[in-house]
């Protein structure tokens, strides 16, 4: 119902048994996992600079955020407009941990995300006790209301919440662990990475549980789940506890991490954020949001430093997946299996690169078009001097105006010119198959 | 019992206002079975339009045509995006149109930048209509209650007594019968999608100048709507009025009426510990109304979706 594009639906003949569809096999390939465990040990080696340190912590909490995000929105078919308030509780009850001094020596730094899991968890359990009766809409909305409430209560319950200030505390004060004091941003990052396997592995293992397939059951079919006998409310409550658990280990590792927790962690900004990066993703496939949260988080930083205008860029970006790749980026990769199956994939290279750079390209230029109707706008009054893409040049002149229409029209018109020549290449590299995918850029 | 009618009329203001989104955002979630997430951001467009034009052809103008162009920008978007997003199924298109409420946040800012335009009361309204006891009501408030109810009665008038609210109704209910009946209800859908969204125009070419036109309004505004219209009952119309009224009084009476936690607590017999300053629950002793007012409305739909998950009006299936 959700998503046309739900996990390993490639359509077979399931009378041979070679070819027999996957999605109910309990085997779990160790492959992956092992390669990316050893990525996330090697990878302060590769970019060993702090600020790519400080960004991996941020895609490590992001990823586990949004794969517990997915647990709702994927696998259960419930869209939460309020997920943040589990993360930011979560983020809270670490704080306090780490506050009150006394308990806290006695406690190796690296346990503490439990006690946001488990905060998280305990919220979630009030909280679905009656959201979950229904999906959908009716449950959109109330993750909604009970996200601004708290997020409005925590500006007025300053005890627990701190108010606007938000509280902070020092994680250092832990029981050493092994003669780590995490000091370092280095040793963090493989706290972080640590826990990023742990509940990634433990996520993945709750998706291949009866009780996570029943949620793929209820979300695509409540009726039908009820009358085999599964109370679809129920499905969905252990769904939505368990998300709420690994939601607030995701906010328990951001208060280690940057030490202060503010209102900002739960309000609906956030969860907005949560929503478009596991969207972006991708929510048919288990690694969907994890490719999501490393593409928005390097989005976020790249981007933010180059232009004021990043967050209309996600937006149109966001907006664009919504209507045309409602599989997200994992939707996208997974459309190429067949084809790599029957080893057609090499006829799609060339089309590829002769459609996607006058793509970008026309993208390039039409951002260059709005990177300077904004500077026109918005720049005071003397300064009529801009720079976009290394260029340097009068924002007010003709010149660059004609020039950057000149190439965005080009571009475009080209990539129109292209596109047959894709579609029928994708065709061909998916010809023994029946079943016609719409093409690989519609 | 002055002040009590002060109230009463800023309550009305304010729970009228709030009915002319939650009007559209209701009809246009019996119509499609999905909340418009960016309701409240044609309500910004609106105010935003009116301010645009107020400065060339004047406050009126932009009464006349900035719903206008709110509403076919909203029958745009239903035509060339929620159709397409529709095949999907619910819940992408739920989040289509919070992206498209982001998006719009965005393009605001892009157009007009952060700060608050100088959208003023026109000087045709800009005096005092009556006083009560001292309190004085300023007739642009009078004026907003005029327009909303114009509305409201025209809304009704329309959908109940006309051929075309006739087979809007039927549509509503029964969509393949009245396409099976020659009616193009495609175009219907469009057409009331785009009348919810002109409402919404309307609500903030007429709200901006008071609460302010920034591009924060939709976000402050629209999840109270989205409130109103739970509290009342997904896809009733009575229930959103109802609703909006409510809101509109509660807010106001617990702004303006200091209530203290601490006597309605000592009210109900529990007594205030010796230590406050060193209690756990210090600061829930603390709270006042005008504190809380805001999250009322969210309190009673959390409130009423325990008791009666249907709402005030709701249909018990839906």
């Amino acid at each position: 119902m959700s998503n046309p594009m739900k996990e390993n639906q490639i359509t077979t003949d399931p009378s041979k048994p070679a070819q027999r569809m996957r999605a109910g096999s309990l085997r779990i390939a160790a492959l992956p996992w092992v390669i990316a465990g050893l990525a996330l040990l090697v990878m302060p080696f590769v970019f060993n600079d702090n600020s790519a340190i400080t960004i991996m912590n941020q895609m490590a909490i992001t990823i586990i955020f949004a794969l517990a995000y997915n647990m709702l929105l994927g696998q259960g078919g419930m869209l939460s407009f309020g997920h943040a308030v589990y993360a930011g509780v979560g983020g809270f009850a670490c704080m306090h941990v780490m506050a009150s001094t006394d308990f806290f020596e006695m406690l190796p730094l690296p346990v503490l995300p439990i006690f946001g899991g488990l905060f998280g968890m305990g919220l979630a359990m009030i909280v679905g006790s009656f959201s979950t009766r229904s999906a959908g809409t009716v449950f959109a909305m109330i993750s909604l209301g009970v996200g601004e409430l708290i997020a409005a209560c925590s500006v007025i319950i300053v005890a627990f919440f701190g108010g606007e200030e938000g509280i902070s505390g020092d994680r250092t004060y832990g029981l050493p662990f092994f003669g780590i004091e995490f000091l370092h941003q280095i040793e963090v990052y493989y706290l972080i990475a640590f826990w990023l396997m742990v509940s990634a592995l433990l996520m993945y293992l709750f998706s291949r549980t009866p009780i996570g397939r029943m949620a793929n059951a209820v979300r695509d079919n409540p009726e039908r789940a009820e009358f085999l006998g599964y109370s679809s409310r129920w499905v969905r409550y252990y769904s939505f506890i368990f998300s709420g658990f690994f939601a607030g280990i995701a906010g328990g590792l951001f208060a280690i991490n940057y030490e202060i927790v503010t209102e900002e962690n739960l309000n609906t900004a956030s969860s907005g954020v949560i929503l478009l990066v596991t969207f972006l993703g991708g929510v048919g496939f288990f690694f969907g949001p994890i490719i999501g949260a490393i593409a928005f988080t390097l989005l976020q930083t790249v981007l933010s430093l180059q232009t004021d205008l990043w967050a209309f860029y996600a937006g149109v970006l966001f907006l664009a997946t919504v209507m045309f790749f409602p599989g997200g980026l994992a939707g996208l990769l997974m459309m190429h299996v067949p084809a790599i199956k029957m080893g057609k994939a090499s006829k799609l290279v060339v089309p590829y690169i002769t459609t996607l750079i006058p793509a970008l390209i026309g993208i390039l230029g039409l951002s260059a078009l709005v990177e300077m109707t904004f500077h026109v706008r918005h720049s005071s009054v003397g300064d009529e001097e801009m720079t976009v893409f290394w260029t340097t040049f009068d924002s007010h002149d003709i010149l660059p105006w004609a020039v950057a229409i000149g190439v965005t029209v080009v571009a475009f018109a080209v990539m129109r010119m292209m596109l047959p020549t894709l579609r029928a290449a994708w065709a061909d590299a998916n010809a023994t198959k029946a079943n016609t995918s719409n093409g690989g850029a519609a | 019992m002055d002040l009590v009618l002060v109230n009463l009329i800023d309550g009305l203001v304010t729970g009228l206002l709030l009915f002319m989104l939650s009007a559209g955002l209701t009809l246009i979630f019996s119509m499609m079975g999905v909340l418009n997430f960016a309701h409240a951001s044609f309500y910004m467009l609106g105010a935003y339009f009116a301010y645009q034009i107020s400065i060339a052809l004047g406050f009126w103008m932009g009464l006349l045509i900035a719903p206008l162009i709110v509403g076919v920008i909203g029958a745009g978007v239903e035509r060339y995006g929620l159709r397409r997003v529709h095949q999907y199924g619910h819940v992408p298109e739920l989040i289509f149109t919070f992206g498209l409420a982001l998006l719009i946040e965005e393009l605001v800012q892009f157009i007009w930048g952060r700060n608050q335009m100088p959208y003023q009361i026109p000087d045709a309204l800009n005096f005092t209509a009556f006083a009560i006891s001292g309190n004085s009501i300023p007739a642009y408030k009078v004026f907003m209650i005029f327009i909303s109810v114009a509305i409201f009665i025209g809304l009704l008038y329309v959908l109940t007594k006309t051929r075309v609210g006739m087979i809007i109704q039927a549509a509503l209910s029964y969509p393949r019968t009245v396409e099976a009946l020659g009616h193009n209800v495609p175009l219907i859908f469009m057409g009331v999608f785009g009348v919810g969204t002109a409402l919404a125009g309307v609500a903030g070419v007429i709200a901006g100048p008071v609460l302010g036109t920034f591009p924060g309004m939709a976000f402050v505004l629209g999840s109270i709507v989205f409130v109103t219209i739970v509290i009342g009952g997904l896809g009733s119309l009575w229930g959103a009025l109802v609703a909006s009224l409510l809101i509109g009084w509660i807010t106001t009476f617990a702004k303006s009426y200091n209530i203290r936690m601490e006597d309605i607590l000592n009210g109900i017999g529990i007594s205030t510990p010796e230590n406050l300053s060193d209690s756990m629950f210090r600061d829930i002793w603390a709270v006042t109304s005008p504190q809380i007012a805001d999250i009322l409305p969210y309190i009673l739909m959390v409130l009423i979706l325990i008791f009666r998950p249907y709402g005030l009006f709701g249909n018990r299936d839906a």
